[in-house]
């Protein structure tokens, strides 16, 4: 139960994080990547202001042994930056910048009543449905290393 | 609009702070894209609660603060096609490449990942290529 409570606990700040940073204003998103139009640098605090904490948590985390419920820590990332990593990025930054939503604003639109956020949810779920298709179809081509 | 960027201080603040509580409380990174996908591709294992309970607090607390808080429009496009085409591509891109912007961005940023800050650099370009190309060029969005 307390996995679940400080889950719904987490889920709750980051909701509330992104409604107030702006992030759930597809203009606001918008706007950070268009600079050849009226550019919007928003974006770049609501990172610069997200990554601080979560920077002081990782460093905390690296002198644990496990999480203060007892689960394992994440592993170490993984270095390799793969062809799956960039096609899927390049995917992602393209449907980014035509909607102006990403997977958490476009969860945390879900209860505001704006109607073409279930048109893109329904949408992305079915990408995420099929992507392990895309990604086992990208892997035999892989050429042998 | 000249305050926007404090508030986007103020709540990416809440967004590290919600990273940083479920990294070191439940010990798992905050990608809402691994989040999500994992509850539809049948990969969430014995985590399925936790996810549904993360999800839930992100839907709910908007509905509760925008009573305090009036947001705006979400400024969405009234195109079905580009509402539909993005959701397949940010559906598709963010499982492939295994995170979204708070994966990749802020959990994978800020502890130096090179995978991070790889998939950060081409989303973010590809994201600029797109705003030109469907804004300014075929003036769809």
């Amino acid at each position: 139960m307390a996995r679940l409570f400080f889950a719904f606990l987490a889920g709750g700040l980051f909701g509330a994080g992104l409604l107030v940073s702006g992030m759930t204003d597809a203009a606001k998103v918008q706007g950070w990547l268009d600079v050849f139009g009226a550019w919007d640098p928003t974006l770049a605090f609501v990172m610069g202001g997200a990554i601080v904490p979560m920077a002081i948590a990782w460093r905390i985390a690296a002198r644990r042994r496990a999480a203060m419920l007892g689960s394992a820590l994440p592993p170490k990332p993984s270095t390799e930056v793969d062809r799956k990593l960039v096609i899927g990025s390049v995917l992602f930054g393209v449907g980014w910048g035509l909607a102006g939503l990403c997977p958490g604003p476009s969860i945390a639109l879900l209860g505001l009543g704006a109607p073409g956020v279930y048109i893109f949810v329904a949408a992305m779920l079915t990408g995420m449905i099929l992507a392990p298709r895309v990604r086992s179809r990208l892997d035999k081509t892989v050429p042998a290393e | 609009m000249q305050i926007d960027w404090i508030w986007g201080l103020i709540g990416g603040g809440l967004i590290g702070t919600a990273g940083a509580m479920f990294l070191l409380v439940n010990g798992r990174i905050m990608g809402a894209s691994g989040l999500i996908g994992g509850l539809v591709d049948g990969s969430a294992g014995n985590t399925k609660w936790e996810r549904v309970a993360f999800l839930t607090g992100v839907v709910l607390m908007p509905i509760l603060l925008r009573t305090l808080y009036p947001s705006g429009d979400p400024h969405l496009s009234d195109n079905l096609i580009v509402l539909a085409a993005a959701g397949l591509l940010v559906g598709v891109g963010t499982r492939l490449a295994n995170g979204c912007t708070s994966g990749h961005g802020v959990c994978g940023m800020s502890r130096l990942s090179i995978r991070g800050f790889a998939a950060t650099a081409c989303y973010i370009l590809a994201g600029g290529v797109s705003v030109l190309l469907f804004r300014h060029l075929l003036g769809v969005i």
